[in-house]
């Protein structure tokens, strides 16, 4: 399949040039045309008024993924474990997983590496069918060889259709040395999975560019699927207490690590913790001004029972400290509740917290971007706003 | 001791935008510049030259013009310079590309292999690892500090998610960087005038022996079905009226969905 420009059709408008995610779409003498770095992607063909730019041995029948792929069934999830203990972002798999699975009529399985078997039944009442176990201890710590050698073979043993795993440091560190030896496909960093009616192929979409556009990837010619996912993005599953399932335990001898990790130091604060696991965030940007402004949103924060958060103009200026940063370079949160005050919402902000469930924005500039994600928008000064809010809410809490 | 340093020229995509009604691209004007995680990969391989000596190769894949990200990586120390350019190296997506950046790696050969952490456009971060498991090397990600380099081993700490793992390895090694590495440097009138004379040894697939089914979109698992602009919430509602009006209606709702 290839994408070409008609050049007895073409009027040299150049609207398609800026519509291509690759720079592939360059004029020459007065004419579109598509280079080399074309994808095939088809997003210039709907741009083009003039309907000039078409797709040559057009579209190769939907590939026939569901005999060619027979063996690929299941979804399998890798739980991933911090001091033993099972990471929050796994439970998240698991419930994306399940989903996936019941839409695929298939089983979910999951690997837990350098974990005992309680947490493995954790796993199993979050939704997995089987877990396959290795409390060895060598998996304790975090080293690509071992980690990757141990998946790969639960994969090229269980063949399933669909590999997922977190977008955290040990994630995406090793899972690309899996899909390279694997000869197939990685979606980085996914927001949403779906099942495509069609073809049962995955369909991952993910923001790439910094969070200014959103993509939606394929997989269609290769198994397993694989992508990474967004912590605190996938919604959890039902937790089941009498849930059932396997625990296959797992031996691997004779795997060996080239790196070795000598040491781990710990450097969390409170805060960062907090922040992720906070229902509700209370975040102030170079509106709040200063310390004057973030002292009001303290004082809401304690109203509410939230903690705080900041955008990077208030962090860069020095207002609070690094930890409570939300965007792109700080932290993800997907809190209940999201006040944004004096956040204008750069995209780099917003992509830290616009799937909170719900956002309040509160902003004098009624042009802000924050507005665009925003549940209830309040254009004003928050200087006004904040502190009757603290007191309403304080009010309200002392009645009841 | 020898370095190859990996560069991506990239759109300095904090100014790209999407245009939500024609879902198209907005990148007028926008300027190419070597993707910022690359700067600091390139200016911890320029540090081990003066301290330790190397020979340190800057090595990109992409267009004729990448040509412009080569010159000033030799001008902030860089010894030499690798365009690895074909058309059939087009459209790859992380695969292809790692496939096809671990052939001139082996070609070129080298004891450390620097990346940056990811690329801003892309954003995978996949391709430093996945051309690490091509070359059959070790690597260890997100790189914070270079502790020392002796006797055939490196230590280096690597960030992770609540502080940091201080891990060894043995060399040859793929490193990828994370900003808190460094501060990388301007470039020096000397390094100027040698980025203007240096000369680009330029790589196709001919000389990386390549099998062929596995370079560019031909040879990419993943495909780019679709682009769009991130989804704006719906049902969201401006509230109306003074202050507090404002801060009343905001009660009201937020009792109603039973937050309060
Ligand atoms: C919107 C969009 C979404 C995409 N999503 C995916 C996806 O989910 N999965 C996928 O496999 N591909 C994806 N691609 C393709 C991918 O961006 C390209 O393969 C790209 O060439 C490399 O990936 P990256 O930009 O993410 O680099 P990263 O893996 O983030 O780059 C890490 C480091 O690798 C080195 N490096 C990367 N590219 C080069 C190069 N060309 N030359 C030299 N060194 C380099 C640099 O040191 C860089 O700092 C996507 C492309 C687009 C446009």
């Amino acid at each position: 399949m290839s994408v070409i420009v008609r050049q007895d059709k073409c009027t040299g408008c150049e609207t398609c040039v800026d519509s291509c995610p690759f720079d592939a779409i360059e004029m020459r003498d007065g004419r579109a045309f598509i280079n080399e770095y074309c994808n095939a992607c088809t997003t210039c063909l709907p741009v083009c008024p003039e309907g000039a730019i078409i797709e040559t041995e057009a579209g190769a029948a939907p590939s026939d993924s569901g005999t060619k792929f027979a063996d690929y069934r299941d979804v399998l999830v890798f739980a991933e474990q911090r001091d033993g203990r099972t990471a929050p972002v796994s439970f998240e798999l698991l419930g994306a997983g399940r989903r996936l699975a019941d839409r695929l009529g298939s089983r979910l399985l999951a690997v837990l590496l350098g974990a005992d078997e309680a947490e493995a039944e954790e796993l199993v009442r979050w939704g997995a069918d089987r877990v396959y176990l290795c409390s060895d201890p060598v998996f304790r710590r975090f080293n690509d060889d071992t980690y990757a050698a141990a998946l790969l073979r639960i994969i090229e043993e269980q063949k399933p259709s669909i590999v997922l795993a977190g977008a955290t440091p040990v994630g995406r560190s090793f899972i690309p040395r899996v899909a390279a030896r694997l000869r197939t496909g990685l979606t980085a960093d996914c927001t949403s999975l779906e099942i495509d009616g069609e073809t049962g192929n995955l369909v991952q979409i993910r923001p790439a560019f910094g969070g200014n556009i959103m993509a939606s990837i394929l997989c269609p010619d290769y198994r397993p699927q694989m992508a990474t996912v967004r912590p605190r993005v996938m919604k959890r599953g039902r937790y089941d207490e009498g849930r059932t399932g396997e625990i296959i335990n797992t031996g691997f001898k004779d795997l060996e690590s080239r790196t070795r990790v000598v040491e781990t130091v710990k450097e969390v604060s409170e805060i960062s913790v907090n922040l992720h696991e906070a229902d509700i965030i209370v975040a102030g940007g170079r509106g709040a001004g200063g310390e004057k402004g973030f002292k009001l949103l303290r004082e809401l924060a304690e109203a509410v029972g939230g903690v705080i958060g900041a955008s990077r103009a208030a962090v860069d200026e020095g207002w609070v400290p690094y930890s409570h940063q939300v965007g792109q370079t700080g932290k993800t949160v997907n809190p209940k509740i999201y006040f944004a005050c004096g956040i204008s919402g750069a995209v780099q902000h917003l992509v830290g917290m616009q799937s909170s469930d719900i956002i309040i924005a509160v902003n004098r500039n009624p042009d802000a971007p924050i507005f665009n994600v925003a549940t209830y928008g309040i254009v004003g000064d928050m200087f006004e706003i904040v502190p009757m809010l603290t007191a309403r809410i304080k009010e309200l809490k002392g009645q009841s | 001791m020898n370095i190859i340093v990996c560069i991506k020229q990239v759109p300095d995509t904090a100014e790209i935008k999407i245009n939500p009604e024609t879902n198209t691209l907005m990148r007028e004007g926008v300027p190419s510049i070597i993707n910022p995680f690359d700067l600091h990969a390139l200016e911890a391989a320029v540090r081990i030259k003066e301290d330790l000596g190397a020979r340190v190769t800057a090595l990109t894949m992409g267009p004729p013009q990448a040509e412009n990200s080569l010159r000033e990586a030799v001008s902030m120390g860089a010894d030499d310079a690798v365009l690895l350019s074909d058309r059939a190296f087009a459209g790859s997506d992380t695969w292809a590309t790692s496939y096809a950046l671990a052939g001139a790696i082996r070609k070129l050969g080298a004891d450390i292999v620097f990346c940056g952490k990811q690329a801003i456009d892309g954003d995978t971060a996949q391709v430093g690892p996945e051309t690490a498991e091509f070359l059959g090397i070790p690597h260890v990600s997100y790189v914070r500090k270079i502790e020392w380099i002796r006797d055939n081993t490196i230590r280096v700490q690597r960030l992770m998610d609540e502080g940091y793992d201080v891990v060894e390895s043995p060399l040859p090694v793929l490193l990828t960087v994370v900003k808190e590495l460094n501060q990388p440097r301007m470039p020096s009138l000397k390094g100027k005038m040698a980025a203007r004379k240096a000369r680009i040894r330029i790589m196709g697939k001919a000389d990386i022996d390549a099998d062929e089914d596995s370079l560019g979109l031909k040879g990419s698992p993943t495909k780019v079905k679709s682009i769009f602009a991130p989804e704006t919430k719906a049902g969201r509602m401006m509230l109306g009226g003074g202050p507090e009006e404002q801060v009343d209606t905001l009660i009201k709702e937020l009792r109603k969905i039973r937050c309060l």
